[in-house]
């Protein structure tokens, strides 16, 4: 699923972004948890094409998202960085956004568009 | 086997800002020397789990990081108290003893000693109330 097909499915907003031409770029798989040693111990094979989708909002969420790779977050609930969080944010290079969505809705509308999980493609 | 590159890193017990800056270091140095991405990735978790470990659970201690000449790496975590009184439990998925503080972070889930022993090639764990040391070693393959 394109990165500005997912934004505007869940009507999201940018917090930081670091690449504009990401926003073409196709992703596979989400994983969304608020709990990083998930995020650690699933997200191993190909975090360059996964999204993490979470309603943990503190630099914790993007020192992990750096050891992983991970390039595109989502903040559920409308949860945005503190600013220092964001200034960090800018240096690592990830695209950020928030939706207004709670996780559930949020896992939901993109699961129902085709964006699978990180143990197996979407079949429906 | 000899050390070609070693770095050390120091943690203060509770620093909850700062955590994750070493692994972030660990990572950038290991990529310039050309690790191959997926070793990387494994080495990044290992060490982030670990150094969190040491922020939230240790009264502080160091982090040594060293690249031999065969290519290996070997992290090192050494910290100077209060130790693990069971580390069979310790070692258990979902086992925890985290703080609020530390949950709010996003971690104490339990899963981090696990987790480091998975994705690691060499894992040692030694530990009294003087403190625990953590032992890992990786092998840089073409993953
Ligand atoms: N460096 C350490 N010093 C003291 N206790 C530790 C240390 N590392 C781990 N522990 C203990 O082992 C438990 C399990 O660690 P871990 O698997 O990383 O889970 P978590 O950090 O989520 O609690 C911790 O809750 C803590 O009781
Ligand atoms: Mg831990």
């Amino acid at each position: 699923m394109l990165a500005k097909d997912i934004v505007q499915a869940i009507q999201a907003e940018p917090l930081s972004i670091w690449n504009n031409n990401l926003l073409n770029k196709d992703y596979s798989m989400a994983f969304a948890s608020d709990l990083m040693s998930d995020a650690l111990a699933m997200i191993q094979n190909y975090p360059e094409s996964t999204i993490l989708i979470t309603g943990l909002c503190n630099s914790q969420v993007l020192r992990t998202a750096e050891m992983l790779d991970i390039e595109m977050i989502i903040f559920v609930r409308g949860k945005k960085l503190p600013e220092e969080s964001l200034e960090i944010a800018a240096e690592m290079g990830f695209n950020i956004f928030t939706t207004e969505y709670t996780m559930y809705e949020t896992c939901g509308i993109l699961f129902g568009k085709g964006l699978g999980g990180i143990r197996g493609s979407h079949t429906s | 086997m000899a050390v070609i590159l070693h770095e050390e890193f120091k943690v203060e017990r509770n620093d909850y800002s700062n955590a994750g800056k070493i692994s972030s270091r660990v990572k950038d140095f290991l990529k310039q020397i050309g690790v191959n991405p997926k070793t990387l990735r494994r080495i990044a978790v290992a060490c982030y789990e670990a150094e969190i470990n040491l922020v939230i659970h240790s009264d502080g201690g160091m982090v040594y990081m060293d690249v031999m000449d065969d290519g290996s790496i070997q992290l090192t975590f050494e910290d100077v108290g209060p130790g693990i009184p069971d580390l069979e439990k310790a070692l258990t998925p979902g086992f925890s003893t985290a703080s609020n503080e530390a949950r709010n972070l996003g971690f104490g889930a339990g899963m981090g000693l696990p987790n480091i022993k998975r994705v690691s090639d060499g894992f040692d764990i030694t530990s009294s109330p003087e403190g625990t040391t953590l032992k890992l070693s990786f092998t840089d393959r073409n993953e």
